[in-house]
């Protein structure tokens, strides 16, 4: 381009921008014009390919700053704000920087004026191409491609829409990224590929010259599908990060429907196999009578059984809670009845407790058993059906306000603390519960009924042991 | 049974991990893969790489190295007594799925966390174990957030933070009374005993590069914690004020707060109506007014109602602002920074914006439009050359004149 000797007044400029992000020949063009004093309404800046047509009678000749022409000011935040915004796709963007950096001219400070009309304009198109460079550093997704050529083996491409001109411009994050991986972004304004020592430029490329998949999506959409917590859809919040636009060429994209579609029967479904809504807490041991003859909250209660209420003083000091109520008890509709109930009475004697005096009642209120026969046998409860339960058990605590409880065997702590302990470990000693009252732990005396010999004499001492450390702090507490 | 394939234990394992709110990438050392024999990159911002339709941001491929676990807190999908399908990744298969979704670009990194198995220490070996061969022989230059065993020696904790951006440790709840209910077998002084001891470890390793150029580095991301919210009785006042301890004895870089969500095979213990989800929100805003916007606790609580939370129709920052109408309004020409960071509506942004465009003119209402996203929250509360809100500040129907419409509560709580 030759250059004109000297500026003509009223003389219309025409700048042919060769590359649509070229900052650094814009920067040198706008230069110019600025020490030539050609007013921002005097130039028209034309995009590559563009004709410029409109402006046919233009002078597409430079004009040549005076020898005399003083510094151009532009200063850090212009340049850095303009070196992106020119990655803009709006055609305006180059006269919209010129005429930013003619204010700057007289007005050396104008960038720190937020609410400058102009400043705010060129904000604004820093701020869309910086949120397409994150996009484009998010949404890119590669797709291997395995090549029978062992000397290239693994290349990794990926096809992406861009908004705006941030291709070369990203490449430098690719490339520190992957740098020892072989990849290409493909782009309908142009290609990018590295080999993991240098950078190449290809030309415009279509979708179809990218793989259409890789094995590896099948996980990644299963990963997507199995983080997302169906409990809490906000689609306007997904939306708003990731608009629709994007989705084409994302693959767990194509998911999204269906997992919105089925979020409400899934979470429906977890509060239904999860969480059990009780009602209000009942307050009077009436009440909790009659609910849990209803309770079918867990499985046994779905046994042909009765619920087996506790029984004792409303204001008992001591509460005795076992596992849950065997046959016996079940048919008699009382807790400790049976064998078990028996030999406890007979150790409750010998410790001097008054049976009478305190709150007895169990972990599981309904007896759980497997049919042999025309025998019904004792099965365990499970821990989520003790935990179910503790809801009763609870409730019968608020009510009776005990300040000593004494649970007998695993199922019965759990019930109180709601975790697994070993008695071995616990016994003999109290452990704090959270109204203030305090909880002692002992074996089962069912427990004792399976033992025999020496190993029997040796469990009822030490159940007869905690039955007489239990006397003796109600006897402190009282 | 069958061995499960790796999508069956990603199914599984992603499931189990979903239930963690934190998936930071950003604040860790910049670092990058040139000049190295592996992958990745950490440069300062975090990257979100997709968003699920809970409106959660994925980042980090966030999984659990297994969902068996002798552990029994109620709140949790893995506990002992729960029913859920189980299974167990072996470290070079998080390696493997980690190394082949980092490469396609789906991921900033990695968010490991366990079930305990077998002994706390023993689990903590594993996660560290993954972490090494990401790091050692892959060379593995991407982000690594390991969560941390509370119980597990503290020397293999430390080894977690050698190899990892970020460490983090769970308080879960935000009362001790809740965790000895729901998490009978974690100990509130242990969880915090384990994030001093972090808190030591980074002020040591930062205070050892000051020093020597090649010193280790130590989490340079940080440690962070969750609480659960909504599923013990805990107030919102007690919420801020555990937070702002723990900001201020551990130094953590984020507290997260997850609103209880329904479980499958829950646990009966729990109470359970869940929390709206916008009290989490609420919790989340109050927790930036305390971090950016130089709120004290005592601030955030005095917003709060009687009943010591903070409202749900309104936002924590404007419900201080309508109980302390003598504050306001705030001359935006001449106010301090700290004054216009308490006008409603008025973000750290607009602020740096007003504050160096008031040097160059005198604004008026219409310029601070356009410097902020709505002007009509922020009228009230402020004056400008033009602008006076008179009588505005004192109505008493004011809190309804800004409160969002129900109907935009209600697609917020869905």
């Amino acid at each position: 381009m030759t250059a004109l000797q000297h500026v003509k007044l009223g003389t219309y400029y025409v700048v042919h921008m060769p590359e649509p992000d070229d900052f650094d020949f814009w920067r040198e063009r706008a230069r110019a014009l600025v020490q030539c004093d050609v007013p921002p309404d005097r130039i028209a800046w034309v995009e590559p390919g563009g004709s410029g047509d409109l402006f046919a009678h233009g002078e597409r000749r430079m004009p040549v700053p005076p020898a005399d022409a003083g510094p151009v000011r532009a200063n850090r935040r212009f340049i850095a704000l303009a070196k992106n915004a020119i990655l803009h796709s709006d055609p305006q963007r180059f006269a919209q920087l010129y005429l930013l950096l003619w204010k700057l001219q007289s007005n050396p400070r104008i960038m720190e004026d937020k609410a400058d009309p102009d400043v705010r304009r060129v904000e604004e198109l820093d701020k869309n191409v910086r949120r397409d460079s994150h996009k484009m550093h998010a949404f890119v997704r590669f797709r291997l491609v395995e090549s029978e050529d062992e000397e290239v083996g693994e290349h990794y491409v990926a096809w992406f829409e861009p908004d705006h001109h941030i291709l070369r411009a990203n490449a430098g994050f690719f490339m520190r990224r992957f740098s020892n991986m072989r990849w290409s972004i493909l782009t309908p304004r142009g290609s990018l590929h590295w080999d993991t020592e240098t950078m190449s430029e290809g030309p415009p490329a279509e979708r179809s010259d990218a793989p259409g998949g890789d094995p590896m999506e099948d996980l990644w959409r299963k990963y997507y599908a199995s983080i997302f917590n169906p409990a809490r859809l906000k689609i306007g919040a997904m939306l708003k990060e990731m608009p629709k636009k994007y989705w084409k060429n994302m693959p767990e994209a194509s998911l999204i429907p269906e997992l919105v579609a089925g979020a409400q029967g899934r979470e429906a479904k977890m509060v239904e196999k999860g969480a059990l809504e009780f009602e209000e807490r009942p307050d009077t041991l009436e009440a909790i009578d009659k609910a849990i003859h209803a309770c079918r909250k867990c499985p046994i209660g779905a046994l042909d059984n009765h619920a087996v209420m506790g029984e004792g003083p409303q204001d008992a000091s001591l509460m005795i809670v076992g596992e849950q109520p065997g046959d016996q008890e079940d048919q008699a509709g009382r807790p400790f009845v049976g064998p078990a109930g028996q030999l406890l009475d007979v150790h409750l004697e010998k410790a001097g407790i008054d049976r009478r005096a305190a709150y007895v009642t169990n972990a599981v209120k309904h007896f759980k058993y497997v049919q042999r026969g025309k025998r019904r046998l004792h099965q365990n409860p499970g821990a989520k059906e003790i935990d179910t339960c503790r809801w009763w058990i609870e409730s019968e605590r608020a009510i009776v306000k005990p300040k000593l409880v004494l649970a007998m065997g695993a199922s019965a702590a759990r019930g109180l603390l709601g975790k697994t302990v070993s008695i071995s470990k616990v016994r003999g000693s109290p452990i704090p519960l959270e109204d203030g009252s305090e909880l002692w732990v002992t074996a089962h005396p069912s427990y004792l009924l399976r033992l025999d010999g020496p190993a029997r004499e040796e469990q009822a001492r030490l159940f007869d042991a905690d039955l007489a450390a239990v006397r003796e702090r109600l006897e402190d507490l009282a | 049974m069958a061995a499960q394939t790796v999508l069956q234990k990603l199914e599984i394992l992603a499931d189990a991990a979903k239930y963690d709110a934190s998936c930071a990438s950003s604040g860790t050392a910049k670092k990058n893969s040139l000049g190295g024999k592996g992958i990745g990159s950490t440069e300062g911002m975090g990257i979100c790489h997709a968003y699920a339709p809970d409106g959660r941001c994925i980042s980090l491929l966030k999984i659990l190295l297994t969902n068996h676990c002798i552990f029994d807190c109620h709140y949790c999908v893995n506990r002992k007594s729960s029913n859920v399908a189980r299974a167990r990744f072996t470290p070079q298969e998080v390696v493997d799925l980690t190394l082949a979704f980092y490469r396609r670009n789906y991921i900033e990194g990695l968010f490991l966390s366990s079930g305990i198995v077998k002994s706390s220490n023993h689990t903590m070996e594993q996660i560290v174990e993954v972490a090494r061969i990401l790091r050692e022989e892959h060379d593995f230059r991407g982000y690594i957030h390991l969560k941390t065993i509370p119980e597990a020696d503290p020397e293999i904790v430390y080894q977690a933070g050698l190899y990892a951006d970020r460490v983090s440790i769970n308080v879960e709840l935000p009362t001790d009374s809740g965790l000895t209910r729901l998490a009978p077998d974690k100990d509130a002084r242990q969880i915090e005993g384990a994030m001093g001891k972090v808190k030591a470890d980074l002020v040591e390793a930062k205070d050892a590069r000051k020093r020597f150029k090649h010193a280790p580095r130590f989490a340079p991301a940080g440690q962070s914690t969750q609480m659960i919210v909504g599923a013990d009785a805990a107030t919102d006042a007690d919420i801020v004020g555990k937070a702002s301890r723990l900001y201020d004895n551990f130094r953590l870089r984020r507290v997260y707060y997850s609103a209880f969500s329904p479980i499958p095979d829950a646990s009966a213990v729990l109470p359970l109506k869940r929390p709206p989800l916008i009290r989490e929100h609420r919790l989340y805003q109050s927790d930036w007014l305390m971090r950016f916007y130089g709120y004290k606790p005592s601030d955030v609580m005095q917003a709060t109602e009687a009943d010591g939370n903070l409202p749900l129709d309104i936002d924590p920052k404007l419900a201080w602002a309508l109980k302390f109408r003598e504050a306001f309004p705030v001359d935006v020409n001449r106010a301090s920074k700290e004054q216009l960071l308490r006008v409603p509506g008025l973000g750290v942004k607009a602020v740096g914006k007003i504050l160096a465009s008031r040097r160059h003119r005198a604004l008026r209402l219409d310029d601070v439009a356009r410097l902020t996203q709505s002007i009509t929250k922020v009228r009230p509360f402020i004056c400008a050359v033009d602008w006076r809100p008179v009588t505005l500040t004192d109505r008493a129907d004011l809190r309804s004149l800004l409160a969002p419409k129900a109907e935009q509560l209600e697609l917020f709580a869905a």
